[in-house]
């Protein structure tokens, strides 16, 4: 959900909200630590994860691979 | 209730007082309570876990649940629920969606064998939230207004209309640039790190206008409100261009361990 000129959220830093579901799957599918569970979609598995849903989310597509890396972090500078 | 259970690890997190307790109040994936499996090492990481059917998360299950958008959607938002229950009390750490262990004593082997990372982490990240920062060009807006021109001929009027919407591109793509530039530059004041993420399209993508940037900010708690002002900000007297903040998130673009093979 985007923040426009509401009411001051910044102390109640994480309130609970219905998020844009795009936003969250690029956080979830992209970001979050990556632990080799016990259950492991194979590469394969997401290809077809990323061929089916490709209509829905082309955040995971082929014009865009490999969006289960990690993500790429870089340093802007510190405040 | 299938007869195994698999167990569904949303996150690692410092143990905050009374964390377990107020877990109870959260329901999982799956409908599933969510409880805390501590690490055996020290009291300092805890992994927040549910019991969840066999029969929902084994690879074939999840593969082919993984192809249901619906199902999808009410995997990431239960997953979601809960990473925002813990980010509200303590520092967390979110895993990719999905990770599961066949049971708590593997999620307690995981703990131990990547201890030290995770606490690293999550040292990094405490105090921090992460924003999201997108750009949007948008050629829906109507350029201004031509003069009339009554002896223009069909031909000439053509062009000159193909030159306004031309202009209209150009302007919208430079008023792009500014609002990046001023975004890097609120970025270098507030914001510790930045993570990329792809262009949104599809039918998933809503709102006027084609995504152009889609980026993630790690800024600390006390900068937070400077740097959403001065995103939002960012599109100021600018025409054509659009910024969406959303957030703050639990710090998921930020959660990556460092690569053991990296000098840093």
């Amino acid at each position: 959900m985007s923040i426009k000129n509401g009411p001051d959220r910044s102390r109640t830093p994480l309130p609970q909200q219905q998020v844009a579901l795009i936003d969250l799957l690029d956080r979830l599918l992209s970001g979050g630590v990556v632990l080799t569970g016990d259950i492991v979609l194979s590469i394969a598995d997401i290809d077809l994860v990323r061929i089916s849903l490709r209509a829905l989310i082309v955040s995971i597509s082929e014009k865009n691979p490999a969006p289960w890396n990690a993500s790429n972090t870089a340093r802007t500078g510190t405040p | 209730m299938s007869a195994t259970s698999l167990s569904y690890v949303y996150a690692v997190a410092r143990p905050s007082t009374g964390l377990a307790a107020d877990l109870d109040a959260v329901t999982g994936v799956a409908g599933s309570p969510v409880h805390v499996v501590p690490s055996r090492l020290d009291a300092d990481l805890v992994a927040v876990v549910s019991s969840v059917p066999d029969d929902d998360f084994r690879e074939t299950a999840l593969r082919a649940h993984f192809e249901d958008l619906a199902w999808l959607e009410a995997l990431a938002r239960a997953h979601h629920g809960v990473i925002e229950a813990l980010a509200a009390r303590t520092t967390v750490l979110p895993l990719r969606l999905a990770t599961v262990y066949l049971d708590e004593n593997r999620v307690r082997d995981m703990l131990q064998v990547r201890h030290a990372l995770l606490l690293e982490r999550l040292d990094r990240l405490t105090g921090h939230v992460e924003l999201g920062v997108k750009l949007y060009v948008d050629l829906t807006t109507p350029p201004a207004p031509t003069p009339p021109a009554p002896a223009l001929s069909p031909g000439r009027a053509y062009l000159r209309r193909r030159r306004t919407e031309q202009h209209a591109r150009n302007d919208a793509h430079h008023a792009a640039v500014l609002a990046a530039e001023r975004i890097a530059a609120a970025a270098r004041a507030h914001a510790v790190e930045r993570a990329h993420h792809r262009i949104q399209e599809g039918e998933l993508a809503t709102g006027p206008g084609g995504n152009v940037s889609n980026d993630a900010y790690l800024v600390p708690v006390d900068h937070l409100r400077a740097f959403r002002d001065e995103a939002m900000r960012c599109t100021d007297g600018l025409t054509g261009v659009r910024v969406d903040v959303t957030g703050p998130w639990a710090p998921y673009s930020f959660a990556a361990l460092p690569d053991p093979d990296s000098p840093s």
